[in-house]
């Protein structure tokens, strides 16, 4: 048994190797991935890189912005115009990691990971997916409920969103350890305001599920309150409505449904 | 296994071997290049001893791939000395007790150029932030904040 490294220019012929080569998983910055490797997980044999420099591009278009999947989190921790989403990646792992961490490898980092993901999720992002059976735009809501069955040779190259929604983006990551540590839960939401009242409202939670999900019920109680004490009430007693969290060794899934409305009213009215 | 050719640049001077491909560039730095100044810990990008800098940016050698490291430039603690005269910021570990066993500070010291190099007169919080991927289980931290800030002040009131 032997373990290879196998580079392409391009995403198509790494998307074919990916589905010949054996053992063959898609390698962005490696933090999971080597880490994986290092630990003797054995089904990995070939680690499949992409050396196409669109993937590392941060477009910052009139209507969308897109992130290539190769995006290191410290580009976009460096890039204020991203603003809440900027602040987002930097809370994730020190200095070193960010340099290596992939957007593309943080839509599959299991829980308490993923972090980025969950400010995507409250963003409504689109993430661009090549296969040998060919490009496929999927809203990452899909994209969560199938990550770990996409078709054998997918490779996220891109997600992109709405630069009206970043405006409104609020993010929160809990965690125990200061500056750097693991989530006890990640929130996001978009929110936007009419005549006083919520208008539409998107709020994400990570580690409150397998992957990050959308808090539908708490979004629906929203509609039309006030973003005061009162106003927000019904939406934090529906905050955990069809939650699953993991017990880890960061909180139990008790803890985390016990803390999640009072981080959710902290965001919304703070 | 296959090797492959791999060729960076190591501290200022080329540096080529073959190596399995697969190999960290941890692997490749210690075992093959005998550049054992980089240490390796958790090999799970929690401690950061195996910190090196790779053109400009800070990064985990244990779990960056030696072959993804062609033409590269990359930076260990030995690079840190200068015709026998330690550099500022092992000065300052030494003066101020920052390093005990030693085993973090290899990756301590990577960490602490990699800021000083983007940010000459960095606070406090950019000090603790700058570090928070790298654990020590013997100074309680205090003493390497403070030998990386006053490692800042010297560079600081030489310059003006
Ligand atoms: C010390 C440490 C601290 C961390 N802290 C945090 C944290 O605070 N928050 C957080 O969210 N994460 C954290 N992480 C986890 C991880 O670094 C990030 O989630 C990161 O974004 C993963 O990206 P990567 O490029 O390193 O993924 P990789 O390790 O390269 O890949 C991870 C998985 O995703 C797949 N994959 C990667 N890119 C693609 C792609 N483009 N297309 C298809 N599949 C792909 C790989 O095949 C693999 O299965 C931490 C990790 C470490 C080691
Ligand atoms: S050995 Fe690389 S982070 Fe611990
Ligand atoms: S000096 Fe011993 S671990 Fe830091």
């Amino acid at each position: 048994m032997s373990l290879t490294l196998a580079t392409f220019e391009g995403v198509h012929k790494a998307a074919l190797a990916l589905c010949t080569a054996r053992g063959a998983h898609y390698i962005g910055g490696g933090t999971l991935l080597v880490r994986r490797a290092n630990e003797g997980d054995l089904s990995i044999e070939t680690f499949v890189r992409v050396t196409d420099p669109g993937l590392a591009a941060i477009t910052l278009g009139p209507g969308r912005i897109t992130l290539g999947a190769s995006v290191p989190m410290a580009a976009i921790a460096a890039r204020s115009e991203l603003g809440a989403l900027a602040r987002a990646a930097k809370t994730i792992g020190g200095p070193a990691v960010r340099n290596m961490a992939s957007v593309g490898g943080n839509l599959f980092a299991p829980s308490p990971y993923g972090d980025l993901g969950v400010a995507l999720l409250a963003l409504d992002a689109g993430v661009s997916i090549e296969s040998g059976a060919g490009r496929e735009e999927i809203p990452l809501e899909t994209f969560y409920t199938r990550r770990q069955r996409l078709p054998s040779g997918s490779i996220v190259t891109a997600v992109s969103f709405a630069r009206a929604a970043l405006a409104n983006l609020r993010f929160a990551k809990v965690s125990r350890v200061k500056p750097k540590g693991s989530a006890v839960l990640t929130i996001a939401a978009v929110l936007a305001e009419q005549d006083g009242v919520v208008s539409s409202a998107s709020i994400a939670l990570g580690c409150m599920a397998e992957a990050p999900m959308r808090a539908r019920a708490a979004e629906a109680a929203l509609l039309g309150r006030k973003l005061t004490r009162e106003g927000i009430a019904p939406a934090l007693a529906a905050a955990t409505a069809d939650t699953a969290p993991p017990t880890d060794a960061i909180a139990s899934a008790w803890y985390r449904r016990q803390v999640l409305p009072v981080h959710l009213g902290r965001l919304l009215v703070g | 296994m296959p090797k492959v050719a791999i060729r960076f640049t190591l501290n200022g001077s080329e540096a080529a071997e073959f190596v399995e491909s697969g190999t960290t560039l941890l692997g490749a730095l210690r075992d093959k290049l005998g550049e054992t100044s980089v240490k390796g810990g958790c090999l799970q990008g929690t401690c950061g001893a195996c910190s090196v800098i790779i053109d400009g940016a800070l990064k985990l050698s244990c779990l960056t791939l030696a072959e993804s490291c062609q033409d590269a430039r990359i930076e260990t603690v030995a690079a840190l000395a200068r015709g026998g005269l330690l550099h500022p910021l092992q000065r300052a570990f030494v003066e101020t007790f920052a390093t005990q066993c030693g085993f973090c500070t290899s990756g301590m010291l990577m960490a602490a150029k990699a800021l000083l190099d983007h940010n000459a007169t960095p606070s406090r919080e950019d000090v603790i932030e700058a570090i928070s991927g790298n654990i020590c289980r013997c100074t309680g931290y205090e003493p390497i904040i403070q030998a990386i800030l006053a490692a800042s002040r010297a560079a600081t009131s030489t310059a003006a």
